[in-house]
């Protein structure tokens, strides 16, 4: 049997008229990253919610390293750390008194608090603002003082809910770094997140919920080919050499498609695109560009949105209601 | 024993707050003040027939009580505020009692119901004030005041867990407090009262509090309030600590 660390069957809770969770099935393999993916309202903050055993479900089962969650959610509490969607530091205590507080409660003596929570400062680039209350932190600063605080204790299981939502890019690559450090350190980590860009980034698996419902289980690789995989997208600094382009795209279809000039309304002209199966037609179209001597000012490989990969899986834009 | 040390340590989470925003403590401080400069010298000619010292006796062990019981009301403001945060899912995702969260914020509170005691001794003695008794019953009178407010306060947390927002906690909490403490020994000597709110009065349990805490500072019988007390302030416990603990728990 395989080493599940996050397993639930059947998750279903209501809240007044709104089925937040429609029977959820969630398989997490142990050492990996787990990306939920889904829109605002899909049910993605409920479930880890439920697997961090702040939340009830009505019906179903959950398991997290090993331990039923609603039978013993605090030997669930000593293994996980959370990271909700809402910066949960404390305001007015500074840096350091957060993690502090924290290790305090997880049972540390007085002095391993202290230097878990330097340790973890320094490691955050917080050092410096160690000493200021957290009111005074910019929200990128904020986020990675509240990841700080659910990494105290070594979990062997991290929830993240939507850890980078409202950063700059510069920001989120950072987060993703330290994501990557901690299933390097031998954790497993659950992320919920509304971009199919940080779950490739990140996740071994994407689970695609919409409206309570597990909609699709995959590989990122696997969803990404079933949603229609990326574009690759060319300008050729001389737009004369725009059929150029398109030859050299064709050759890296994917299957059965074949490049074209972007005339999309509201794109600026000059550009085409194709789209492409896997990463390394990138490098491909790049040397055979090279070879044939068109100069390129803008190379870009697009993952495709939410929205398309809602509609392909769904068959429906995502305002409109089931049917 | 960890709910004790957990509830430790998230009773200096609150302390650090306390001191980070002073003006949080101006419900125990100055309030007070103005209280008693207000009762003393605009109504204690009229109420004490002319004789301000004597009502000044009279009023500050019952002014004690009634600062303690609205010194509770900001507790629930806070942990209302708190839980709406999102600082309380991470204690909830940790491996702690559910309590302590809630016992801690409680413990913390001590600072400010003794602030409430120096504070109106202290002020008081300036505006003419004597201890009638001496040192020891002085000290036991704060301890009462403090141990009161500690048991008091339970429902001003219940409340914080029950009502929406922050400010409905205060709304609901004074339409508690106002009864509670004008309808009773506080202000006036309870034989001046027509029947009716002289049985609630008596069934009030601000009553025997001023009655015990009067007897502590000027003097008069102790024992039989001291004994009513306890038994409100063990009944208090008894009845708001489970609710405000299960009203926490529903609160996901």
């Amino acid at each position: 049997m395989e080493d599940l660390v996050v397993r639930a069957e059947g998750l279903r809770k209501r809240f007044g008229e709104t089925q937040a969770l429609d029977s959820v099935d969630l398989a997490m393999r142990r050492g990996t990253v787990l990306g939920v993916l889904g829109p605002n309202g899909a049910g993605k903050t409920t479930a880890v919610r439920v697997l961090a055993t702040l939340l009830r479900p009505d019906e179903g089962t959950a398991f997290v390293a090993g331990v039923d969650v609603l039978k013993h959610p605090d030997q669930v509490r000593r293994k996980i750390g959370l990271t909700g969607q809402y910066a949960s530091v404390d305001e007015d205590l500074t840096g350091t008194q957060n993690l502090v507080l924290i290790g305090r409660l997880l049972d540390m003596p007085g002095r391993d608090a202290k230097r878990r929570a330097v340790e973890l400062l320094e490691w955050f680039g917080l050092q410096e603002a160690a000493g200021r209350p957290a009111k005074t932190y910019s929200g990128g600063m904020r986020r990675r003082l509240d990841l700080a605080a659910s990494l105290v204790g070594h979990p062997e299981v991290i929830f993240l809910d939507e850890p980078t939502t409202g950063l700059d890019p510069a920001k989120r690559e950072d987060m993703w770094g330290v994501v990557r450090s901690q299933v390097t350190r031998g954790a497993s980590v659950l992320l919920t997140t509304q971009y199919l860009e940080e779950a490739d980034a990140l996740a071994d698996e994407i689970v695609v919920v919409d409206h309570g419902r597990v909609i699709a289980h995959d590989t990122p690789d696997g969803l990404k080919r079933r949603v229609g995989g990326q574009t690759l997208k060319v300008r050729p600094a001389d737009p004369e050499r725009l059929p150029d382009v398109l030859r050299v795209l064709d050759a890296v279809a994917a299957p059965g498609t074949t490049a074209a000039k972007d005339e999309a309304a509201g794109s600026r002209p000059g550009t085409a695109s194709v789209p492409v199966t896997s990463d390394a037609a990138l490098a491909d179209a790049v040397a055979q560009m090279r070879a044939e001597g068109v100069e390129v000012t803008e190379l870009a490989l697009h993952l495709p949105s939410l929205d398309e990969v809602f509609h392909t899986l769904t068959g429906r834009t995502r305002t409109e209601a089931p049917v | 024993m960890s709910v004790l040390t957990h509830s430790g340590a998230l009773a200096q989470r609150s302390l650090i707050k306390t001191m980070r925003t002073p003006e949080a403590l101006i419900d125990v401080t100055i309030q007070p003040v103005i209280f008693l400069l207000l009762f003393t010298y605009l109504f204690g000619g009229a109420i004490g027939d002319g004789d301000r010292h004597a009502y000044l006796q009279f009023l500050l062990p019952g002014m004690l009580a009634q600062s303690l019981a609205m010194g509770g009301v900001a507790l629930g403001q806070n942990l209302n505020a708190d839980i709406e945060k999102g600082v309380f899912d991470r204690f909830r995702s940790l491996p702690i009692s559910r309590a302590a969260p809630l016992v801690g914020a409680v413990l913390a509170d001590v600072v400010r119901y003794l602030s409430v005691c120096l504070v109106m001794l202290t002020f008081g003695t300036i505006m003419g004030f004597r201890v009638e008794t001496g040192f020891l019953p002085a000290v036991a009178a704060v301890a009462l005041s403090v141990g009161f407010g500690l048991c008091f306060c339970w429902i001003s947390v219940w409340v914080g867990m029950i009502v929406r927002t922050s400010g409905a906690v205060q709304g609901v909490m004074f339409m508690l407090v106002l009864p509670l403490t004008f309808g009773s020994n506080v202000f006036v000597a309870t034989d001046t009262l027509p029947g009716w709110l002289q049985a609630f009065v008596q069934v009030n349990p601000i009553t025997p509090l001023v009655a015990t805490i009067r007897g502590l500072l000027v003097g008069g019988p102790v024992a039989a309030h001291l004994t009513v007390t306890l038994i409100w302030m063990a009944g208090l416990l008894v009845v708001f600590v489970p609710l405000a603990l299960r009203a926490y728990a529903r609160r996901a």
